[in-house]
């Protein structure tokens, strides 16, 4: 029983409930630091170490918390790690930190970490939390990098900074579309990914907030 | 819930005293540890992209590399006013390495307000004593590499240009910080679009004003003026205009020309 449900605590946010795709979370990131494969790697595994560190510090405490700071609390402990994240990526990857920028600052507002650890943290014990956390990242992680892989390779006609097709102005064949590497093709790209999903899985489709009634009243023939 | 027990005044007093406490240890710690590590990236960092600028960066150049290289330029300061070189004290720094003329231009005492009139690369102020890179080779000058900023459409974009020994001929530029739109004016860090800037000239033989332009449509081999002409950005209007006027600053009498006039004397 144990095994299961920490298998499940640990891939449903993959597919089922998707933080992005289902649950609509975290977009703001998901726009910005998708324009190259190596930079959206980076991004994913800080989300991942945040999610996961939050939720089990928030989980080991949650008994100790008192209930009317619990949110100021939460805030206050991602935010510790985010800084610490961001601290390690200047020390280890400064280049890739750079391109990131502000970003990784703004995991601390990142909603799905907040979410995780107010809606699941708060009531689980610290390793099934610490799963939850490593779950929703790999959610996270898996739509951003189709974003990104979509976005680096029509956009820039490379991956990882490789060069797979030869651009135009660098004397090859490839004529980029620009736009890609603009945010607003991150939302059609986010856009598809869900109707594909929903297309896939029937069941996330959410049921509609009204339904248009029958038109009665005849007008002018 | 035992809800009673944790919603006393002392006790949520306490917990968040005591996180406090913690996250602040956790934080202070990593900053702490990692600071010579990232202090290291960042001067590397300016390193690189000042061989990068003269064309001394090979790919795959790693770190010891590049400060053997680097360890080949003599780093000077000059006051942009006069073209005489200061002492670092003058600036109120021990080393030369910890000058930061950006961070300079905010602090009244040493930096100056640009009127908007004079104001051509839009950077309101700047500081009055600039950070130098010479290369020298058996006594005679060899490369100069020169910091340069401005505005362009979105950003603020901060290079580096090198001139070859007459201090007039350009060898390279490079940008190392924009945020200019990729595709469109990001392509300011095209190599194919970089490397028509080497052999252009500054200036008009006996003037102190230069005299780059970035002009639309190509530079063709029988254009009026070709070694003051790059092609402009395609789509990247203004950042072409900006990168224009940043440069005719910065090469202009209220920035590099009374250095390197001087220079070009060999009174420097």
């Amino acid at each position: 029983m144990a095994e299961t449900s920490a298998k499940q605590v640990l891939f449903e946010p993959v597919f089922n409930n998707n933080p992005i795709a289902l649950q609509i979370l975290g977009i703001c990131s998901a726009l910005a630091v998708t324009t190259s494969l190596s930079v959206t790697l980076v991004m994913c595994a800080s989300v991942i170490a945040v999610t996961a560190f939050s939720n089990l510090a928030v989980s080991l405490v949650r008994m100790q918390i008192p209930n009317s700071i619990r949110i100021i609390v939460q805030m206050t402990i991602i935010a510790s790690l985010v800084i610490v994240v961001d601290q390690v990526l200047k020390a280890y990857a400064y280049e890739i930190s750079k391109q990131l920028s502000v970003f990784v600052g703004l995991i601390i507002t990142n909603c799905i970490v907040m979410g995780r650890a107010e809606g699941f943290a708060m009531n689980n014990g610290p390793w099934l939390s610490f799963l939850d956390g490593i779950g929703n990242g790999l959610g996270y992680s898996v739509l951003l990098l189709i974003v990104a892989f979509c976005r680096e390779l029509i956009g820039a006609g490379s991956l990882m900074g490789y060069t797979l097709m030869p651009l135009v102005n660098e004397g090859g064949w490839y004529v980029p579309n620009g736009l890609l590497l603009l945010p607003p093709s991150a939302f059609f790209i986010i856009g598809l990914l869900i109707w594909g999903l929903r297309a896939w899985k029937p069941e996330q489709v959410e049921a509609p907030d009204y339904k248009m009634s029958r038109h009665k009243v005849k007008e002018a023939f | 819930m035992a809800k009673k027990p944790k919603d006393t005044v002392s006790r949520t007093l306490g917990v968040a005293l005591a996180l406090c406490v913690v996250c602040s240890v956790v934080v202070s710690a990593a900053a702490v540890m990692l600071r010579p590590a990232q202090i290291t990236n960042q001067s590397l960092d300016i390193k690189s992209n000042i061989l990068a600028a003269s064309g001394m960066l090979e790919p795959g150049m790693g770190a010891e590399a590049i400060e053997d290289r680097f360890q080949e330029f003599e780093v000077r300061l000059v006051d942009l006013e006069t073209g005489e070189y200061v002492n670092p004290d003058a600036v109120g720094v021990s080393d030369i390495m910890k000058y930061d003329q950006y961070r300079a231009a905010s602090n009244p005492e040493i930096s100056i307000n640009l009127p908007t009139k004079e104001d051509m690369a839009g950077i309101k102020r700047r500081a009055k004593v600039a950070k130098i890179y010479i290369l020298r080779e058996n006594d005679e000058l060899k490369r100069v590499v020169l910091p340069i900023h401005g505005y362009g459409l979105w950003s603020t974009l901060y290079g580096f240009m090198s001139l070859e020994g007459d201090a007039n001929t350009i060898e390279g530029i490079g940008f190392y910080d924009h945020a200019e739109t990729p595709g469109l004016g990001g392509e300011v860090d095209n190599p194919r679009w970089k490397s028509q800037w080497q052999g252009k000239e500054l200036y008009d033989e006996g003037s102190d004003e230069p005299q780059i332009r970035l002009v639309k449509g190509g530079v063709s081999s029988d254009a009026q003026d070709k070694e003051h002409k790059i092609d402009a950005l395609s789509g990247a209007t203004l950042t072409s205009r900006g990168v224009e006027k940043l440069v005719n600053y910065w090469m202009g009498e209220r920035g590099f020309a009374p250095y390197l006039n001087k220079l070009r004397q060999g009174d420097a």
